[in-house]
C-alpha cells in the first residue's frame, strides 16, 4: 500500500510548499509513490483519518492553527516539522517578545496604522481565527517525530527526507544540511 | 620548555608545556568545539563548549584553560559530552531571540554552524522570548543583543587587543549584557576608537557593520590574528 | 606591647567591674527589636534606682536563642546565669528591681534547656559575654594570647601542624582540609601573599557569620593574623556584604583598637611580624562568596569565578599566594592554638572534627543560632533543641546547605550531622543554614524557591548557569502551575545533570541540588502535579526516551 502523506500550512509563508513545489521532475516519480491526501495544493476540506505522514509547514500562530493541529496529531504516525516557522517558530514567533499585548499590537500595525485604505482590525467570529497570546513552533504544542529545519528548506533536502521516509527509513539528515536560516 | 606526552581520544602525542589541552588538541587534527575562546585573547572558559573527560578527574574541565600534564588521558568526544554540547546549543537558542532566516550572520555564523555540525534539529526547550534592545546609535556598527550569546570575546578585544575598553558586561543571570563605557549607547561612547575589532570577533550576528543585509556579515577573525601575530611575535606576513 | 602590659590592662579592666553584670544583646537579631532602646532604659533605671555601684549594663553579641528576643543575661546575682527573654524597652524598672529581689513578670527563660544544654560553644565561646565594641573584654577571656604564643613559640610550619592535627576542615560549604590549604599557601612561592576571610554570606537565612563578626569581631582578627603568620602573609582583607552594617562598623572599632595595642599593624608583639588588615564591603552578590569571584571583586573587578586551577593558594589576589578562609574558619583557629589541635580533634568523628554553628529555622518551635559537636544526630537538633515543629505540625524534612543543599526527609533524623553524612544523603554541610519543614510544606514549591534565587543570583558568565537555571525554574513553573507533563519533568532531570556536570563554578555545579533531593525523597509531589499529555508522543512509532531524537 502506497504511504499516505499529507501537507499542511500554518502560520508559514508557503514558502517550504514553494520549496517542496521546486522538487521540479521528482514530483511526477512521487506521485507514483505516495498518496497525497490532503495538502494545500489540491482540494480537500478535511483532514483525513489514517495518515501516515505529515509535513506541517509555519508555526501555530492562531486558535485555527492550534486545532488543526491537534487534530493531526490524533489522525497521523509521524509528523515532520517543515521549516524553520514549524521548528523555531521563526519570524512569525518575532512578535512574542513584545509582551502580553503582542497580539493586539501587531493587528493595530498591520491593519491599522499601516492601513492605506479602510483601517480596522478584521473582526468575525468563526471565520477570522483569534491569534494566540505567544507563536510557538510545532512541537511545543503537538510532540512532532522529525525535523525539517531551513528557511525554506531547499528542494534537495525535502527531497531527502520524503526519499528515506518511503523507504521506510528513520529519516537523517546531518551537516549543513540541517542549518537554520 | 620539557615536552609532555599525552593521549587524547586515544592517540599519543606529545606538545610542550603550558600548552593548553585545546591547542594541542588542533594542532593534532581534533576538533574541539569552542564559542568563548579566540585566538589572540585569553581564555575565560565561559560557554563550557569545549568540555573534555580526563581521565581520573570526576570534573570535566574545558580544554581551552586546561594545561596539558603529562601522563593525561584525554576523550574529547564521548556520548556523554556530545549530550551536553547540544544541551549548550539549545540553552543558547532558548535563551534569546535567533531567526537566522533574517539575521546579517547567516550562514557565516559560529553559532548556527556548531548547531548544524553537532546535529541539532531543534531546541526541546521553551523560547523564552525576552525582550531585547538593538543598539544602533553608532555611526558605523550595531549591537543586537537578542543575538548575542555572552561570550565576551567582544569585551576581551576591546580591552585587551585595541586598548581601548569600552565593552563590558553588566547585569547578572539571564540579564547580563554587553554594554558600551558606563551603560551608554554606544554611539555616545568617547572611549570607542571605532576600529571595528569587536564586530570582527564576534561568533555571532550581534555585533555587525551598518549596512549589512541578511546573510552578508563576514567577521574577519584573520584580521585579528594578524594584528596580534605582529605584536606579538612581530611577524608581519600573514 | 609586651604580653605583660597586655595582662596589666586586663587586670585594671577586670578590677574595674561591677558585682551584677546585665548583659544585653546588641546583635542584630534583638537590634531590630528595639535592644538599643532597652539598653538605654536599664543604665537609666540603674541609675534611677541608685544601683550604679553594683550593677552595669554590658552591650553584649548575640546569644543564640534569637527567637526568645530580646535577651538579657544576668551574672553575679546567683551562681547560675538568669536569662529574661522577649525584652521589651518598658521592662527595664521591673528588672532591675528584681536584682534585689522584687518580682517581676518578665519571662525568664531556663539555661538548662537543651537549646543550650546541649551546644558546645567554640566559636561562639564570647558571644553574649564579650562587649563586642571594647577589646579590653576580649582580652579578658584570654584573647590575643593564642597570637602571642605563635609569634614567640612556634614556627610557622609548627602552626600549619598544628592545624593539620586538629582535623579543622573548612566551614565556607566544601569542606576542605584548612591544614592542607594552608601548607600549601606557606609552600607557595612569592614575596607577597594574603589571607582573606570571606564574610559574605550569602545563602538565605544564614546569619551565623553575622553574628560572629558582630558578637566577636575579634576572634576572626586573631585567627587571621595567626594564619598570616603560619602562610608568610602580611595583607589582609577582610571581605563582608554591605547588608551586614553592624559587623563593619564593629569590625572598624575593633581593627582601630588592635592596631591601637599593637596587636595588628606593624612589628606586632614587638616581633618583626606585620600583619594589616582592610575590610572590603560586598554589594551582596551572592556569587561573590565564591572564592575566585570575591578575589576579583577585593581586586575591583567585576565579581564573576574563573576557573580552576590555578588555585587562590597558588595564584590569588594581584597573582599572589592567597589563603582564603570563611569567618567560622577562622574563628576556631585561637581555640585550637590555645586548647591544641588533638583536644580539637577529639570532638566530631572520624572525618569532621570540631563543632559546628547552625542556624536553625523554619518550622520549629525554638529558632536562632546554636553552636553543635559535629556527628549530633539530627533528630537531637530539630526535636530536643529545636524542641519539634511547632503545635500540631510534624516534621517532614530539614533542608541544610541552603540553595546548594538539599532536603533530608523525617525518616533520616537519626542521621549524625557530619561532612559525608550529609552528602551521602544528596544534601550537604554547607554554611550552616538548616530549615526545618512541616507537612504543610510543598516540597516542589521549595525546589523552586531555591532554583528561582540561583537564577538570579547566577553571575550570567556562564552557559548551563545562566540559561540552564532559568529553564529550570521555567519548568517547575509550569509544574506547579498544573502545566508540566513527564516530559518536562525528564527534561528538568535532564538539566539537573547537564548543570551539575558543566557550570563553571560552585553556584551552577550545585544549583541542581534541591531538586534532585526532592526528587529524590519526594517524587510523587511533582508527579500528583503532572498533567496527562494527550498530544504527546505515540507510543507506537517512537519510544520517549530522555535523549533527543536526532535526525
Ligand atoms: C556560589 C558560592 C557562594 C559561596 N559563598 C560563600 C560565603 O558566603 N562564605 C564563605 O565563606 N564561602 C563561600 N563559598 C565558598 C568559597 O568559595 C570558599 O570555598 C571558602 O570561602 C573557603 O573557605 P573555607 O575553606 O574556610 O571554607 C561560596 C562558594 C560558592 C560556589
Ligand atoms: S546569530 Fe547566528 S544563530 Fe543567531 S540568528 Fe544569527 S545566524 Fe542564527
Ligand atoms: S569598535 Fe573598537 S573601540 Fe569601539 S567598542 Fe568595538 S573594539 Fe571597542
Ligand atoms: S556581542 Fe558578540 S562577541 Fe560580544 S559577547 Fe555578544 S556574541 Fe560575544
Ligand atoms: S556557574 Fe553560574 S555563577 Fe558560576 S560562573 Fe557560571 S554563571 Fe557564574
Ligand atoms: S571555548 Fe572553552 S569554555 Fe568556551
Ligand atoms: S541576636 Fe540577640 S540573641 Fe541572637
Amino acid at each position: 500500500m502506497k504511504l499516505r502523506v499529507a501537507t499542511v500550512w500554518l502560520g508559514g509563508c508557503s514558502g517550504c510548499h514553494m520549496s517542496f513545489l521546486d522538487m521540479d521532475e521528482f514530483l511526477i516519480e512521487l506521485a507514483g509513490l505516495i498518496d497525497l491526501v490532503y495538502s494545500p495544493v489540491i482540494d480537500v476540506k478535511e483532514f483525513p483519518e489514517a495518515v501516515d505522514v505529515c509535513l506541517i509547514e509555519g508555526a501555530v500562530c492562531n486558535e485555527d492553527n492550534l486545532e488543526i493541529l491537534r487534530k493531526i496529531r490524533e489522525r497521523t504516525k509521524v509528523l515532520v516539522s517543515f521549516g524553520d516557522c514549524a521548528v523555531t517558530g521563526n519570524v512569525p514567533a518575532m512578535r512574542n517578545p513584545f509582551g502580553p499585548d503582542n497580539r493586539e499590537n501587531v493587528l493595530q500595525r498591520a491593519y491599522v496604522e499601516n492601513a492605506r485604505n479602510n483601517p480596522g482590525v478584521p473582526k468575525a467570529d468563526g471565520i477570522v481565527p483569534r491569534l494566540l497570546e505567544q507563536v510557538v513552533p510545532v512541537h511545543e504544542a503537538v510532540y512532532v517525530e522529525y525535523y525539517l529545519p531551513g528557511c525554506p528548506p531547499p528542494a534537495a533536502r525535502i527531497k531527502e527526507v520524503l526519499v528515506q521516509i518511503i523507504n521506510g527509513q528513520a529519516p537523517l539528515l546531518t551537516g549543513p544540511q540541517l542549518k537554520f536560516g | 620548555m620539557a615536552a609532555k606526552t599525552l593521549i587524547i581520544d586515544g592517540k599519543a602525542v606529545s606538545a610542550e608545556e603550558g600548552a593548553t589541552v585545546l591547542q594541542v588538541a588542533r594542532d593534532n587534527n581534533v576538533a574541539i568545539p569552542t564559542l568563548c575562546h579566540l585566538e589572540g585573547v585569553y581564555d575565560v572558559g565561559a560557554c563550557r563548549l569545549c568540555l573534555v573527560e580526563v581521565a581520573g578527574s570526576t570534573k570535566l574541565q574545558p580544554a581551552c584553560t586546561t594545561k596539558i600534564s603529562e601522563g593525561m588521558n584525554i576523550q574529547t568526544n564521548s556520548d556523554r559530552l556530545r549530550k551536553y554540547r547540544r544541551l549548550t546549543l539549545e540553552l543558547l537558542f532558548a535563551e534569546r531571540n535567533h531567526v537566522c532566516a533574517v539575521c546579517v550572520s547567516n550562514g557565516h555564523c559560529e553559532l548556527q554552524t556548531l548547531a548544524y555540525s553537532l546535529g541539532l534539529d531543534h531546541v526541546r526547550y521553551d523560547y523564552v522570548f525576552p525582550k531585547w534592545k538593538v543598539d544602533v546609535t553608532h555611526r558605523l556598527f550595531g549591537m543586537d543583543h537578542n543575538r548575542c550569546i555572552l561570550c565576551t570575546r567582544c569585551v576581551r578585544v576591546c580591552w585587551h587587543i585595541e586598548g581601548a575598553g569600552t565593552k563590558n558586561v553588566a547585569g547578572r543571570g539571564a540579564t547580563a549584557r554587553i554594554i558600551s563605557d558606563l551603560d551608554q549607547p554606544w554611539g555616545d561612547s568617547e572611549s570607542c576608537t571605532e576600529c571595528g575589532k569587536c564586530v570582527m570577533a564576534c561568533p555571532t550576528g550581534a555585533l555587525f557593520h551598518k549596512g549589512a543585509t541578511a546573510g552578508e556579515m563576514e567577521h574577519d577573525r584573520d584580521k585579528l590574528e594578524f594584528i596580534v601575530n605582529a605584536r606579538e611575535k612581530q611577524q608581519w606576513l600573514p | 606591647m609586651q604580653l605583660d602590659d597586655l595582662k596589666a590592662l586586663v587586670a585594671k579592666h577586670i578590677g574595674a567591674r561591677k558585682k551584677i553584670v546585665l548583659r544585653t544583646c546588641m546583635s542584630a537579631g534583638c537590634m531590630s527589636s528595639q535592644a538599643d532602646v532597652i539598653k538605654r532604659n536599664l543604665e537609666a533605671e540603674v541609675k534611677a534606682q541608685g544601683r550604679e555601684a553594683e550593677v552595669e549594663v554590658r552591650r553584649v553579641g548575640c546569644m543564640g536563642f534569637c527567637g526568645q528576643g530580646p535577651l538579657i543575661g544576668v551574672d553575679g546575682l546567683s551562681a547560675k546565669e538568669k536569662l529574661f527573654e522577649f525584652v521589651k524597652p518598658t521592662d527595664a524598672p521591673a528588672i532591675v528591681a528584681s536584682l534585689q529581689g522584687a518580682a517581676c513578670d518578665v519571662q525568664v527563660g531556663n539555661p538548662d534547656h537543651p537549646f543550650f544544654a546541649r551546644q558546645m560553644r567554640i566559636v561562639r565561646a564570647n558571644g553574649g559575654i564579650v562587649d563586642p565594641e571594647r577589646i579590653e573584654d576580649y582580652l579578658a577571656v584570654g584573647g590575643y594570647q593564642a597570637l602571642h604564643q605563635v609569634l614567640t613559640e612556634m614556627q610557622p610550619s609548627e602552626v600549619v601542624d598544628e592545624i593539620t592535627t586538629s582535623g579543622l576542615r573548612g566551614r565556607g560549604g566544601a569542606g576542605f582540609p584548612t591544614g592542607l590549604k594552608w601548607g600549601t599557601v606557606a609552600k607557595s612561592a612569592g614575596a607577597k601573599k594574603y589571607v582573606v576571610c570571606n564574610g559574605d554570606e550569602g545563602d538565605p537565612g544564614a546569619f551565623m557569620d553575622r553574628s560572629v563578626l558582630e558578637s566577636d569581631p575579634h576572634i576572626v582578627l586573631e585567627g587571621m593574623a595567626i594564619a598570616a603568620y603560619a602562610v608568610g602573609a602580611d595583607q589582609g582583607f577582610l571581605y563582608v556584604r554591605a547588608e551586614y552594617p553592624l559587623a563593619i562598623s564593629r569590625l572598624q572599632t575593633a581593627i582601630k583598637q588592635a592596631k591601637a595595642l599593637g596587636l595588628l599593624g606593624g612589628g606586632i608583639f614587638e616581633s618583626p611580624f606585620n600583619f594589616n588588615i582592610d575590610i572590603r564591603i560586598g554589594a551582596g552578590a551572592f556569587v561573590c562568596g565564591e572564592e575566585t569571584a570575591l578575589m576579583a571583586s577585593v581586586e575591583g573587578k567585576r565579581g564573576t569565578p574563573r576557573p580552576r586551577p590555578p588555585f587562590p593558594a597558588e595564584s590569588g589576589l594581584w597573582g599572589c599566594p592567597t589563603l582564603i578562609n570563611n569567618v567560622e574558619t577562622f574563628a576556631n583557629i585561637t581555640a585550637i592554638i590555645n586548647r591544641g589541635g588533638a583536644w580539637y580533634a577529639g570532638i566530631g568523628t572520624e572525618k569532621s572534627k570540631g563543632t559546628k554553628v547552625f542556624a536553625l529555622t523554619g518550622k520549629i518551635k525554638n529558632n536562632g543560632l546554636i553552636e553543635v559537636p559535629m556527628g549530633i544526630p539530627l533528630r537531637q537538633i530539630v526535636e530536643e533543641m529545636g524542641g519539634g515543629a511547632p503545635a500540631g505540625g510534624h516534621i517532614k524534612s530539614v533542608q541544610t546547605g541552603g540553595p546548594s543543599g538539599g532536603c533530608i526527609p523525617a525518616a533520616y533524623l537519626d542521621t549524625p550531622v557530619d561532612y559525608e553524612s550529609l552528602t551521602k544523603l544528596g544534601s550537604i554541610m554547607g554554611s550552616g543554614g538548616m530549615v526545618v519543614m512541616d507537612d504543610a510544606t510543598n516540597m516542589v514549591e521549595i525546589a523552586k524557591f531555591y532554583m528561582e534565587f540561583c537564577m538570579e543570583e547566577s553571575c550570567g558568565k556562564c552557559i548551563p548557569c545562566r540559561a540552564g537555571t532559568a529553564q529550570m525554574f521555567h519548568l517547575l513553573e509550569k509544574i506547579t502551575q498544573r502545566r508540566g507533563t513527564a516530559r518536562d519533568l525528564a527534561k528538568l532531570e535532564e538539566l539537573c545533570d547537564m548543570v551539575r556536570h558543566t557550570s563553571l563554578c560552585g553556584l551552577g555545579q550545585t544549583a541542581p541540588n534541591p531538586v534532585a533531593s526532592t526528587l529524590k525523597f519526594f517524587r510523587s509531589e511533582y508527579e500528583a502535579l503532572l498533567q496527562p499529555d494527550p498530544f504527546g508522543p505515540r507510543p507506537s512509532v517512537t519510544t520517549q526516551s530522555a535523549e533527543p531524537v536526532t535526525l
